[in-house]
Parts: structure tokens; sequence; C-alpha cells
């Protein structure tokens, strides 16, 4: 009686160790359009409601768990803007006369540069889940195919981007957050010479990007402000519209841009108290031109 | 093994409802800079409740609902999972421990096999992004914070599927020693007269 019992009980593990190795090499070695990937898909596509619907319910849950964070959090961080603001004062007013120029500029120009934010027809979605593992930096937001959501289209919030779609069902999506382990972007320092590398995130670390490949005599310095580079190659052309905040320098070391071309990079948004973001459904408008008076 | 299917159907239930309120609430909340994650804490909770076999089977169906509604690689969750479920169960078929602390110890150490299993499975599936060091403490603070809610899920768990829980001569056991106050090996009926029922007979 105790044989069987341990038989079955070996018997049972062993095939639940089978079929979930079956399951990963089957997964990890088909396309997107693969079978397990619909199924997955459809298994999101039901539970899609249940899961706007317990988000509806959990959200004063959430609130005020996150009033306490964010009241410690806040307490933390207010010597610290309190000097940032001095200095953001200061740059504001050289800004404000730069903009003066810069509009004087355009009209001798005749710049048809109308490309905002409205150019790229974003849709509004709210966040209505997120991954709890190290490993997945992704978040589920309620707009999805029907709502003219495809995979692939930048996401951005409170004035950055915040990831890529990479996951659509009819009414909701999967976001991949600019510190997903599988996300890579072409970005721009706005350093007065645009240095162009390519930003990636450090697993592990979500607060900081490492934004690498730079030309190792760049003249990089902390707090400059880095944003997608949007570049077009004949047909190729990045997931990411031009000029969209992504983060400031936060540690522009000599020695390792010397050696390496690489700097770290502190996310503008933060990604992880974020309520609603914006799809970017038609990232590639293609309406900027530019003449010059003969 | 005879499994009631009222069981079955609470099994069903709490790993749904545990996965959702992960997913749409408990993710989002952050503690220490992490988040909690339920999920290896409940199939903990139920190897130590139910045994090494429900304990693997609930770790396997667990870990896949996860993987399909996280949209993340079938089979690395519930791989994992299998072995929190099996040894929870384990170390109740074995050691049977009834320190009130137990949950708070294997809820540590589910956690950390999930996290550390996880970062494994990934370097072995390929990782292109450059990796930091602070992902020991990542792992680690979860470690701690799951830690510090493992006693209230685990009785939670216990709370839901105890009535249903299929019979078992340990617990009864176990149950008749507590409340009684009187050794296992004798009988309440014994200690109050009962003895004169047996000579009756």
């Amino acid at each position: 009686m105790h044989d069987k019992q341990v038989r079955r009980r070996r018997a049972v593990l062993a095939l639940l160790v089978v079929v979930s190795l079956i399951l990963l090499s089957t997964y990890f070695g088909e396309a997107d359009s693969g079978p397990l990937h619909s199924v997955q898909r459809g298994i999101v596509t039901i539970f899609s409601p249940i899961q706007k619907g317990a988000s509806t319910l959990l959200t004063p849950v959430r609130d005020i768990a996150g009033f306490f964070s964010s009241t410690f959090h806040a307490k933390d961080q207010v010597a610290q803007l309190r000097s940032e603001n001095q200095k953001l004062l200061g740059e504001v007013a050289a800004y404000r006369a730069a903009d003066i120029q810069n509009q004087q500029l355009r009209a001798d120009i005749k710049l048809n540069d109308s490309i905002g934010i409205s150019n790229y027809r974003p849709v509004s979605a709210s966040i209505i889940g997120s991954d709890p593992s190290l490993w997945y930096d992704q978040i589920y937001v309620s707009a999805g195919s029907d709502q003219g959501v495809s995979t692939g289209q930048p996401v951005i919030g409170e004035g950055g981007l915040v990831g890529l779609v990479t996951v659509v069902t009819a009414d909701q999506s999967t976001v991949s957050l600019i510190t997903d382990h599988t996300i890579e972007i072409g970005a721009e320092v706005e350093d007065g010479v645009g240095n162009v590398g390519v930003l990636q995130p450090q697993v592990g670390n979500p607060n900081e990007l490492v934004l690498s490949d730079l030309p190792t005599t760049a003249n990089v310095q902390n707090q400059d402000l880095v944003v997608t580079a949007g570049f077009h190659y004949g047909k190729l052309a990045s997931y990411y519209p031009p000029d969209i905040p992504i983060g400031v320098v936060s540690n522009a070391n000599e020695v390792t841009l010397a050696s390496s071309g690489q700097v770290q990079v502190k996310p503008v948004v933060d990604l992880h108290t974020l309520d609603v973001v914006e799809i970017l459904t038609k990232p590639h408008p293609g309406t900027t031109s530019a003449s010059v008076l003969p | 093994m005879n499994v009631p299917p009222s069981f079955v159907i609470r099994l069903v239930a709490l790993g749904l409802l545990a996965v959702v309120i992960q997913v749409a609430a408990v993710s989002q909340i952050s503690i220490f800079g992490v988040s909690a994650d339920l999920s290896p804490l409940v199939v903990m909770s139920v190897g130590l409740l139910a045994g090494s076999i429900t304990g693997a089977l609930m770790g396997f169906g667990m870990g896949l609902l996860v993987d399909l509604l996280l949209v993340q690689t079938l089979g690395v969750t519930s791989l994992l999972y299998i072995f929190i479920g099996f040894w929870s169960g384990r170390l109740r078929e074995l050691r049977d421990p009834a320190h009130e602390l137990v949950p708070l110890g294997m809820g540590a150490a589910a956690t950390a096999v999930a996290g550390i299993g996880m970062a494994l499975i990934q370097f072995l599936l390929g990782v292109d992004a450059p990796v930091s060091f602070l992902l020991v403490q990542q792992i680690f603070l979860t470690v701690l914070v799951n830690s510090l809610i493992s006693l209230p899920v685990f009785a939670l768990v216990r709370r839901a599927l105890t009535p249903a829980l299929p019979d078992d001569p340990r617990r009864r056991r176990r149950r008749r020693y507590t409340t009684g106050g009187l050794s296992p090996l004798k009988r309440p009926s014994e200690g109050l007269g009962g003895s004169a029922g047996v000579m009756s007979r």
C-alpha cells in the first residue's frame, strides 16, 4: 500500500514536470501566431472583463495603499524637489527667450512642423493590472484592437515614454514597459550634438536604464534629457516617433563613457504609479516638411 | 485518493481569485519598492494543508494560469510552483509541523524558490539586457514582504479549504489532541469514566 502511494506520488510529479517542460519548449520555439500563443490570447480575452471588473472593484484598496506609499515617498523627495525647482526656474527663463527666437525662425523658414501628440492618434486607456514578476515588467490596459490598437505601437503617459504594445486582444492590451528586459529603444541625448545610442533596461533595477553605444568622445552631462531618436532607414522605421522624452541622464561617468560608451538614465515617468496611458495608434504620420525661402 | 468535488471547486476558485486579485490590486501596491506575490504563498498553503500530490497539482494549475493571464512564457511558472506545492506537501507528510510560524518560514522559502528559480530559467532562456546585482536585493525584498503576509494568506486559505478537505486521520488525531488536552492514545470517554462502558460491553 505504501509502495503504491510512493509510486503514484512520483508518477504525478514526473508527469507534471514533463508537461511543463513540453509547454515551455513548445511555447519558446513557436512563432507569435502559434497554437499556444493563440490559446493564451484567447484566455486573456475571456478573462479581460473579469480583470476589468476586479480592477474597478479594488480601486479603493489600491488608492489607500497608494496614499500611504506616496506619503512616505513624498517626505523623502521634498528637499530634493526644492533644489530642483530653484534650478528649473532659471532654466525656464532661458527657454522662454529661446522659444521666442524659435517662433521667429520658424516663421522665417516656413517650417510646417505640426506634429503634436494628437497627430499620432492617441487612444486613452486605463491600467487594469500589472505583472508581479521581477522579470516581466508589463502592464495591462483597457484598450484593444476594437479601439484601433495593434502590436508595436508606442505608449506614453505623464509626459514621457512608457513602453510598447506587445499583445492585443479585442478590448485589452499588454504593454511591455521600457524597463522590461525585452525592450530596446533608439534614443538621442539632448546635449546640443544629438548623440544617439541604444537604451536598454537593467534587469533587477527598475529605476534605471542604460544608454549604450554612445560615441566614447560624447560630452554627455548629468540631467541631459534623453528622447526617442525615431529613426527612418528606407522602409525601416523605429516603433517610436522622434522627440518623446524618455528620461534624464542620472550618471554620466566620464571613465565609463570613454571606455564603454554608456551612461545611466532615469525614466521621467514613474512607471509604477500610472493610472492612465495613451497609445499612439499612428506613430508615423509623416507630416513633417520644411522649405526654405529662396 | 478520494477527493470530494467540493474540494476541487474550492481549489479552482481559490486559484482564480488569487491571480485576479494579484494582477488587479496587489501588483500595483509597492512596499519597499517591490510588490507582494500571492501565488507562491497560496500554492505553499495548499501543499501544507492538503499534501504533496494536491500541492503539486495546485502548483501546476496556478502556475499555468499565471503564465496564461500574464502573457509569460508558458510552463515556466508552473514548473517552479509544482516543486513549491510538492515540497510543502512533503513537509506536512514527513514532519507534520504544528508550529504556528511554519507558514512564515515556508512562505519565505517558497518565494525564494520562485524568485531564484525564475532568474535561473530566464538566464537559461537567454537575456539580452544587462542584469543588475540589484536583482538579488529585489528578490530578498520580495521574500521579506511575502514573509510578512504569509501568515494571513495561510489563515485565509485554511479557512477557505478546511470545510472541504478530504478526511485525514492525522488531522483528526491532532484536533483531538489539541482540543481535549489528552494523549492521542487515550479516548476522551476513557477520561470521563468511559472504562465502565468498555467493561459493560
